[in-house]
């Protein structure tokens, strides 16, 4: 690891113009996947400045089936959490498989979302969810707000403070993690309300995660596995390397699909 | 540079560090305690599995500075909290054989330990097994870890809460 000066802040306020003082600094929650990145000198930060001791970035919150989740929220908050898991199990589910119980301890929704890694969970919860993603300066729907291989619409000096979402009726999400470092190599969240379904997919599009219109309207006809026999969704566009070539995650999607919506149903 | 102080396994340290110094060769450099190893320097093996704060974290991946303020508990603090020779995971790892190398063995029994303590309940093999998906050993087969760990967690039922801190 290069080095790097650390700094740890008391507000979001306080982040910020650490962040301007910074000559190229990073803000650091959970430090899970910028810590690795930086032993392995892929990041090089001049500054760290660290949000994990800001108190107006931690906790959840339910009203009715409304949802804030503030960006501090470990997985394992989130995992754990009895109040989300009276309206939103998939969310808790999904928080518990990211990883490992080490890293669900540090890791957080803040750091994962602007982090956008388009293996990364949350991202396709977010997106299945209609949710919005809350900064110190505005408000931004989820499909504005990721918008490519760890890209999103937020600016440097930008820092995720929460998310919310309204539960949905019925949602769940499956992933199929690679066998060798558990990420996603394809994973799906469905979310149903009423007549609307979304199906949202990580780590298999080209772009990140996105949307799958095809799914979307079989589900909407019938909201069963079975609905998506023989369905299928073309390879173009997906990611393709040394783990799943497209065609392979192409099938993926749709197999994960089949899985989500049967554990939504079992609720 | 910065000046960090902690409390590990009890006792109160401070030091001045590179702000780049992982936790866990603070530990191991800095406060010579060796007992937390280093497997595989992408954070993936557990075999630097501390508690900070209570929770099981790897200290390969949090920097001495993040952890600064914080309270700290390796293997060589473990047994105290138990007021005993070893720790009843500690005694369960010897007597199921859950070790070879024994490389990765206080990362496991850090990592037990935290999953015990989560599980008041109780474990069964399918939530140990998944639950060790972030600690690698490469010599046993995982089978006498878990056989360790299932014995460890009927032994401890009942402790509701297992007291983390070490009496000063």
């Amino acid at each position: 690891m290069y080095q790097t000066n650390y700094h740890r802040a008391s507000s979001v306020a306080d982040a910020l113009k650490l962040l301007q003082d910074a000559e190229d600094g990073k803000f650091v929650s959970g430090g899970m996947t910028l810590i690795p990145a930086m032993k392995t000198r892929l990041a090089a930060p001049s500054d760290l400045i660290d949000l994990r001791h800001i108190a107006e970035l931690k906790g959840i919150s339910v009203e009715g089936n409304k949802v804030t989740i503030r960006a501090g929220t470990t997985h394992a908050e989130v995992a754990t959490s009895r109040e989300l898991a009276a309206v939103c199990p998939a969310i808790c589910d999904l928080a518990s498989h990211i990883g490992d119980p080490h890293v669900r301890h540090m890791g957080t929704i803040g750091g994962s979302v602007a982090n956008n890694d388009p293996a990364a969970d949350y991202p396709a919860a977010m997106l299945a969810l209609g949710a919005t993603v809350v900064t110190n300066s505005r408000e931004l729907a989820a499909e504005d707000f990721f918008t490519g291989l760890f890209e999103t619409a937020l600016d440097d000096d930008e820092i995720v403070t929460a998310v919310y979402f309204t539960a949905a009726e019925t949602c769940g999400y499956e992933k199929f993690p690679n066998p060798a470092s558990r990420y996603a190599m394809t994973g799906v969240f469905v979310a149903k309300n009423g007549g609307d379904v979304r199906v949202a997919v990580t780590g298999a599009g080209g772009d990140g995660v996105f949307r799958s219109a095809d799914l979307e309207a079989a589900l909407a006809a019938n909201f069963d596995a079975s609905a998506l026999e023989g369905a299928s969704i073309p390879a173009e566009g997906l990611m393709s390397d040394i783990h799943a070539s497209a065609e392979y995650r192409a099938n993926l999607v749709v197999v994960m699909a089949k899985r989500a919506v049967a554990k939504a149903r079992r609720g | 540079m910065s000046d960090v102080s902690m409390v590990v396994n009890g006792r109160k340290v401070s030091g001045h560090v590179e702000d780049r110094t992982l936790l866990v060769h603070y530990l191991r450099e800095h406060l010579g305690m060796t007992g937390t190893h280093v497997g595989c320097d992408t954070s993936q093996c557990g075999a630097c599995v501390v508690h900070m704060d209570g929770k099981a974290v790897k200290s390969c991946s949090v920097l001495a500075v993040q952890a600064s303020g914080s309270e700290i508990l390796t293997i060589e603090g473990l047994a105290a909290t138990a007021d005993a020779d070893l720790h009843p995971v500690q005694a369960a790892f010897r007597e199921h054989h859950g070790l070879q190398c024994g490389f990765c063995t206080p990362g496991m029994i850090m990592a037990a330990t935290d999953m015990i303590r989560r599980h008041p309940e109780g474990l069964d093999e399918k939530t140990v097994r998944a639950e060790l998906e972030g600690n690698i050993c490469r010599c046993t087969g995982y089978h006498n870890i878990v056989k360790a760990i299932l014995a460890a967690s009927e032994k401890m039922k009942g402790m509701a809460e297992n007291k983390e801190t070490v009496a000063a």
